[in-house]
């Protein structure tokens, strides 16, 4: 018999300083100790964590009103562009927006030395950041143009809102052309000469958790050091389980998540400016989500090692760029993670974009949190999508 | 005229020809190897102090191989604070000066094999590495 529980009966748990939280790798350990039934009848909460660069990333702030007032309809920080298409005083600063003078890759490989990330990460750090706005003037609205320092600390409100972060798995990309390659998957050799992943594998949220069993809107996450939210599905969710030729299932592929979180608690080590050659500037965010062990089912999914988790290999240099069907196959997280792999036949060393030192140190971070009775879970509003629902990508014609 | 300290960095089409020889029998080089390195992908690095009077003709040489060419006159150092420990530099890093220590999948850099490419430094995501002069 499994035991059931509820996020009301987790929670008083956590509140009593007596729930059991374990990282997912502990987890691990535990179910090859004592069995799945037996863990998670142990275990109450789980804790997941990555950190790797996450594009669709970005900022609402509100600066404040100046005297006179204005109603700022372009807008610069640190001379990257913000988009100011809302209400007066609003601006989005998006990770991947570049200087306008930015050489991008006209001198290729473009370096992107600095973008919409770093401009996050310099308020986050508390470090003073140029504001520059233009605006056409109205009768409620005179001002033209103002340049002004702003920190974090000084303006009204700064929240982030990731549209698509926390990809559920992501693709091992190798280039088989003759030529080096600068992708947001890194620097790829020519003729396979390296393969670059980018997630945390057994650590990663959204592969513990296949089925959207748990994660839904509402719930309460580490995000970029603080606190925050999942709002929603992230866009391009297409969540499925993946299988092989023979129908064997390889773990899950296809999910992202919305999230939100106040700025102003959040912190440098886990929001960083991030450039790749060649390709732009954008952020590293942390993530870190807890699993509530409702079941003995949520506990098997959040229990699956890198050897039971599979990432596909694409070619970045042929089929990705040219939205081609396939791939080279699937590789697990322990092939991943061992260093080399096999595609085509030859071995191709491997390499991490995503930091498991990191992933590591936010689950063991989330998991001090819900130790220490200072985070409590929440029960999702609504479930997201789920493999089940079928959902895939529509092309865009033109 | 004192030896200059040059890194040559060879992709894996030329790592076996035998451009060393050549430089000492055409050019009439001197030639030093400081550190030499063949990667499992077949991509060689060199470290060389060289001297002659047809040095600039011998770089030129190079060159014309294939061979990127460029001065060792700086160190590569890793800014702590920044680096995530990713990993991204390591596959990109020709000679195992940054590699990932199993299992706990950690950077290192070891300095001693490091031949001033400098490839980690615009690869590094996050620009923890860093040129010294």
């Amino acid at each position: 018999m499994s035991a059931e529980k509820t996020y009301a009966e987790i929670n008083e748990r956590i509140k009593a300083g007596k729930a059991v939280v374990l990282t997912a790798e502990e987890l691990i350990d535990l179910v090859n100790e004592k069995g799945l039934t037996e863990a998670s009848r142990q275990v109450d909460v789980v804790t997941t964590g990555t950190f790797a660069p996450m594009c669709s990333s970005g900022a609402f702030l509100n600066f404040g009103h100046s005297a006179p007032r204005m109603r700022m309809s372009r807008v610069w920080l640190n001379n990257v562009p913000a988009y100011a298409g809302i209400a007066a005083v609003d601006a989005y600063i998006g990770a991947t927006e570049v200087p306008e003078d930015d050489p991008l890759n006209n001198n290729y490989p473009g370096e992107f030395r600095y973008g919409g990330g770093h401009v996050i990460e310099d308020l986050v750090a508390g470090r003073p950041v140029r504001l520059k706005a233009l605006s056409y003037g109205t009768d409620c609205y005179p001002r033209r143009e103002i340049e002004t320092t702003i920190t974090l600390n000084d303006i009204n409100d700064a929240f982030l809102f990731n549209p698509r972060n926390a990809y559920q798995n992501y693709n091992c990309a190798v280039n088989t052309t003759d030529r080096t390659i600068y992708t947001y998957m890194g620097t790829l050799k020519p003729r396979l000469g390296n393969a670059h992943y980018s997630t945390s594998g057994q650590l990663s949220p959204l592969l513990k958790d296949p089925h959207f069993k748990t994660t839904g809107i509402g719930t309460r996450i580490f995000l970029g050091g603080g606190v925050g939210y999942v709002a929603w599905h992230g866009t391009q969710h297409f969540p499925a389980i993946q299988t092989d030729a023979q129908g064997r299932e390889l773990g899950a592929n296809g999910g992202t998540l919305a999230v939100i979180g106040d700025l102003k608690q959040m912190s440098p080590r886990w929001l960083m400016g991030t450039s790749y050659l060649g390709y732009g500037a954008t952020l590293s965010v942390g993530i870190g989500i807890p699993i509530p062990v409702l079941n003995e089912e949520i506990a098997r999914y959040a229990a699956a090692s890198d050897a039971e988790l599979y990432a596909p290999v694409v070619d970045y240099g042929t089929t990705y760029p040219e939205r081609q069907p396939g791939n080279l196959g699937f590789v697990s997280y322990a092939q991943l993670k061992s260093g080399k792999i096999t595609v085509n036949g030859r071995e191709v060393p491997t390499a991490p974009l995503s930091s498991y030192p990191r992933a590591r140190e936010i689950a063991a971070t989330l998991k001090q949190w819900i130790g220490t009775g200072k985070f409590l879970l929440t029960e999702p509003v609504q479930l997201l999508p789920s493999p089940a629902d079928g959902l895939s990508g529509k092309p865009l014609n033109g | 005229m004192a030896p200059k300290k040059i890194v040559l960095r060879f992709g894996a089409d030329i790592s076996g020809n035998p451009v060393i020889y050549r430089l000492v029998k055409d050019y009439d080089l001197m030639v030093n190897i400081v550190k030499a390195n063949v990667n499992p992908q077949k991509e060689g690095t060199l470290v060389l102090e060289l001297t002659g009077e047809k040095y600039d003709q011998g770089l030129e040489f190079l060159r014309r191989q294939g061979v990127s060419v460029q001065a060792l006159t700086r160190e590569v150092v890793r800014n702590g604070d920044r680096c995530t420990m990713c990993g991204a530099c390591t596959a990109i890093c020709p000679t195992g000066a940054l590699f990932i220590e199993r299992p706990g999948m950690e950077v290192r850099f070891d300095g001693d094999n490091c031949v001033v490419c400098q490839l980690c430094v615009k690869a590094c995501p996050v620009r923890a590495m860093e040129v010294r002069l």
